[in-house]
């Protein structure tokens, strides 16, 4: 049909310009912010970061997180989905309970295990009740770092599953059951089954599924705060610090680009280990 | 013996998921009286709303939530206003924009919130965004955007296009026969998928916190209160902002692994 | 008045040539058939009469009138699709009322057309459900009760038999034949399916690579195929081509002897299988390779002279693998074929 030239041009035109305005434009903005100070282009920002008694514990707390929670997801998510699998009735309603956490908010999850987690909250109440403790346990404050760092990877475990399980149940819906059921019969075990078939070709939405949940997992914030409050300093709980408390965008601003080139540094390394050949889909 | 395995490792799975809500439930409307008790009880000694009530009542909260449902609307307007032609431009035109345009949505997958809502402060205020619904819905639309563009887009070549030009050749015209044959096709998914850019907005805190001082959203405002406040704050203003979401994501289950699945590829 | 002419009609997709100038003239109430295996284009010359391809050069007319700018709505046709394009979302009667609601009739003939044409697809009681419902031939007949129920003054199918299966492919085509003869109107049918296209069609254009190779009446292209290509396209079993040595103006196979057309060396004689005699005496030698028993005949597989032969032979024919026949091909059935070439030969042999 004729016209046609124009016609996508002008469709994509709105997104385009919003696009350019509510997140290229900010984007640029950010990288000047983060790099001048005292009105001149330099790493002062960066350094008044690095010197802040906060940042090596923002660093390797965020790092911590990122490195015992996301592959634990992983794997969770893995079991859930092949699980799933030889689910049938009812299939559709495990899959929804599962998914929940999906709607749910870093902050409200935050929330929810603040109660159970409290020192008065329900896990307390629990281990009260059936006898294993005498007196209200804490498990978050400044004193129990390791309880503070299970509690905030279990919360983690909890909301955010559901994303990497949602993404490899897709890819799993792909994967198909021929392939399995080949290795069956010549004579592959469930576990061989799974790491030589089914793994294999679950590697596009393994990879998507890690990216996303490593760029989200860098970007944590409420969820940490509910839980550890300034006890256990993140990247952007600092950067947040910096802009609201102390009013120094500058500051806050190296910290955005810290987090951003981590993000960009992480999905690069996923695309490049878990690059799966063109002709293997 | 086997299967008793594996189906309690289900049961187990599901309970993980529930209890918690079950428990935060509980102390919003469990009554009063469980929210300070020591040791707390795992069954609610009554049924009542008061803890939600007054939380409501607390000076802010109610403008919050207000604020939070407004910026949610205007986001799930604003994305799927600006994302749903051009998901329609990317599924059905070979133009030499469209790799560079994807290549832009999905960069945004890329880069934290927290990128954008430093720089924009300064902008907004000049603009008089600063402190509105409106300025949050604008930074919450850029964080839908792409997905609403990639979903709708997925949703479009789903139709096949033999539809509209079976359509075409019995006298509609290119926009006739988008209403009378996609539009009606297309139409669960995208209602799907503005409900989704409302669950994000509504969900969303640190850009909500950055931009806003009196006029907070409900997110902002719980984090503003974090730590001072009592726990039935916390409970009661937790069930608030859990309710919605688990509500929407129970309408749009069926759309759920369509939306999610290809919107990542 | 609807006849089609197609006048110098070309078509680029980026570099690649999809058709290479094609000219024709389809009178008014003809069936055409546009053959040729996948990828000759022939499908791009529907979409562009169709108005859902743009022609890069040249025009297509329909009933006198330069179609060339005008979009498919405003060209009088209807179309039936490969997958048959009915709408999931609207009830069979929807459907079939489509394009008359499009084009602003009025409720009362608009259901006196489609109760006419659900009557002659026999889709009366489907009326009221969803395609959703149906099964293939079911929704193949809506698609066609669709196109049939605007009176077109042209109808174009798009393989539209494609995705039946076999025996429900045979009983649609005659029930199209049928209907469309009835109807009268001028129909461009597109298809790979060569037998399709011979029951159906009054006039067949066989396509290759963008080009229109032969066009002519089905019984026409079977008797004397223009080309090696046509030859072998159309009839099943394909016809026979072997290739001979000509010497002083003869071609020798066996124990026969042809006057040869043309001065090459070499030449090529077309001859299909169910036009050749197992002959008592000397012949062409034809080792029988694979007996393949049919129930209407025997077809025989095997080599003549070191080429490959299928041969039609009676059904209690049954000889051994190995044993030797003796052919000998109808004279007046022999196509000459210029073995470079491949293009059939005048011959006055007839």
């Amino acid at each position: 049909m004729r016209g046609i030239r124009v016609i996508p041009y002008l469709l994509i035109a709105p997104a385009v310009l919003f696009l350019l305005v509510l997140f290229v434009v900010p984007l640029v903005q950010t990288m000047a912010l983060a790099f001048q100070s005292d009105g001149g282009w330099n790493f002062g920002n960066f350094s008044r970061m690095a010197n802040d008694i906060n940042f090596n514990d923002a660093v390797t707390d965020t790092f911590e997180i990122v490195v015992i929670a996301v592959p634990l997801q992983l794997a969770l998510a893995l079991g859930m989905a092949m699980m799933l699998r030889h689910v049938q009735r009812g299939r559709d309603i495990v899959l929804w309970i599962w998914s929940i956490p999906l709607g749910i908010s870093d902050l409200a999850a935050g929330l929810v295990w603040l109660a159970i987690l409290n020192d008065r909250g329900f896990l307390n109440s629990l281990l009260f009740r059936v006898g294993l403790i005498s007196s209200p346990q804490s498990y978050l404050t400044y004193e129990t770092p390791i309880a503070l760092l299970a509690a905030i990877v279990i919360a983690e475990l909890w909301r955010a599953t559901a994303i990497v399980l949602v993404i490899i149940v897709a890819g799993v819906q792909l994967v198909p059951k021929e392939y399995a059921e080949a290795a069956d019969v010549f004579g592959a075990t469930p576990w061989q089954r799974f790491i030589r078939i089914t793994l294999p070709l679950l590697k596009p939405s393994i990879q998507t599924a890690l990216i996303l949940r490593t760029v989200l997992a860098f970007e944590m914030f409420a969820m940490v705060l509910s839980l550890g409050g300034r006890n256990f300093p993140v990247l952007v709980s600092e950067a947040f610090n910096w802009e609201y408390a102390q009013q120094d965008y500058g500051v806050a601003a190296a910290y955005a680009v810290v987090v951003m080139l981590v993000s960009l540094a992480a999905t690069l390394v996923y695309l490049g280990a878990l690059r799966s050949p063109p002709d293997a889909r | 013996m086997r299967k008793t395995l594996f189906l309690s490792g289900i049961g187990v799975l599901c309970a993980w998921t529930l209890v918690p809500l079950y428990l935060i439930a509980l102390g919003a409307v469990g009554g009063s009286a469980l929210v300070d008790s020591w040791p707390k009880p795992f069954w609610p000694t009554s049924l009542s709303m008061r803890t939600l009530i007054d939380f409501m009542h607390i000076d802010g909260v109610w403008s919050a939530t207000l604020s939070s449902v407004e910026a949610a609307v205007l986001c799930m307007a604003f994305s799927i206003l600006l994302g749903v032609p051009a998901g329609y431009a990317l599924a059905r035109f070979r133009f030499h924009g469209g790799t560079a345009f994807r290549l832009m949505i999905l960069l945004t997958r890329a880069f934290p919130v927290a990128i954008l809502a430093l720089p924009l402060t300064v902008g907004f205020i000049r603009l008089g965004l600063y402190d509105t619904a409106l300025g949050v819905s604008l930074i919450h639309t850029a964080l839908a955007l792409p997905f609403a563009v990639l979903v709708s887009a997925s949703l479009f070549q789903a139709v096949p296009r033999e539809f509209e030009e079976a359509a075409w050749v019995f006298g509609c015209s290119r926009l006739r026969a988008f209403r009378h044959v996609v539009l009606p096709l297309v139409l669960p998914g995208i209602a799907a998928t503005s409900i989704f850019a409302f669950v994000i907005s509504w969900n969303e805190v640190f850009a909500a916190s950055v931009l806003t001082v009196r006029h907070k959203t409900l997110t902002a405002y719980l984090l503003s209160v974090l730590s001072e406040s009592p726990l039935q704050v916390q409970f009661a203003g937790g069930f608030v902002l859990i309710i919605p979401s688990v509500l929407f994501i129970f309408l749009v289950r069926k759309h759920l692994f369509a939306m999610w699945g290809i919107a990542n590829r | 008045m609807a006849e089609i002419t197609i006048d110098g009609v070309r078509k680029l997709f980026g570099d690649s040539v999809a058709l290479e100038s094609v000219t024709l003239h389809i009178p008014d109430g003809e069936f055409l058939a546009l053959l040729g295996p996948s990828g000759c284009g022939k499908t791009t010359l529907l979409r562009i009469i169709a108005g859902l391809e743009t022609q890069t050069s040249g025009r297509v007319l329909i009933g006198g009138k330069d179609m060339s700018d005008l979009p498919p709505r405003k060209r009088g046709l209807a179309m039936v699709f490969q997958n048959y394009a009915v709408f999931p979302h609207m009830t069979v009667w929807d459907n079939v009322a489509f394009g008359l609601r499009m084009a602003g009739a009025d409720k009362a003939r608009v259901t006196a057309q489609v109760e006419k044409a659900a009557a002659l697809l026999h889709i009366e009681p489907y009326l009221k459900r969803h395609p959703g419902q149906l099964s293939g031939g079911q929704r193949q007949r809506v698609a066609v009760a669709r196109a049939l129920a605007v009176d077109p003054a042209v109808l174009l199918m798009d393989e539209p038999l494609s995705n039946l299966d076999a025996l429900l492919r045979l009983e649609m085509r005659a029930e199209l034949k049928a209907v469309l003869q009835q109807a009268g109107t001028t129909t461009v049918y597109v298809t790979h399916d060569q037998t399709e296209a011979m029951g159906l069609a009054d006039r067949m254009a066989v396509l290759y690579a963008g080009r229109i190779v032969q066009m002519d009446s089905p019984a026409e292209i079977y008797r004397a195929p223009a080309t090696r290509f046509v030859g072998g396209f159309v009839g099943s079993p394909p016809m026979n081509f072997l290739e001979l040595p000509v010497t002083a103006g003869h071609v020798t196979a066996g124990a026969l002897s042809f006057p040869a057309p043309g001065d090459a060396s070499r030449i090529v004689m077309g001859i299909r299988g169910e036009d050749i005699e197992i002959a008592d005496d000397a012949g062409m030698p034809f080792e029988v390779r694979v007996v393949e028993p049919m129930g209407s005949h025997t077809l025989l597989t095997g080599t003549m002279l070191g080429q490959q032969m299928r041969v039609v032979a009676a059904s209690d024919l049954r000889p051994r693998p190995g044993e030797i026949l003796q052919l000998s091909p109808r004279a007046d059935r022999i196509v000459w074929m210029n073995a470079t070439t491949g293009l059939a030969m005048e011959t006055t042999l007839k």
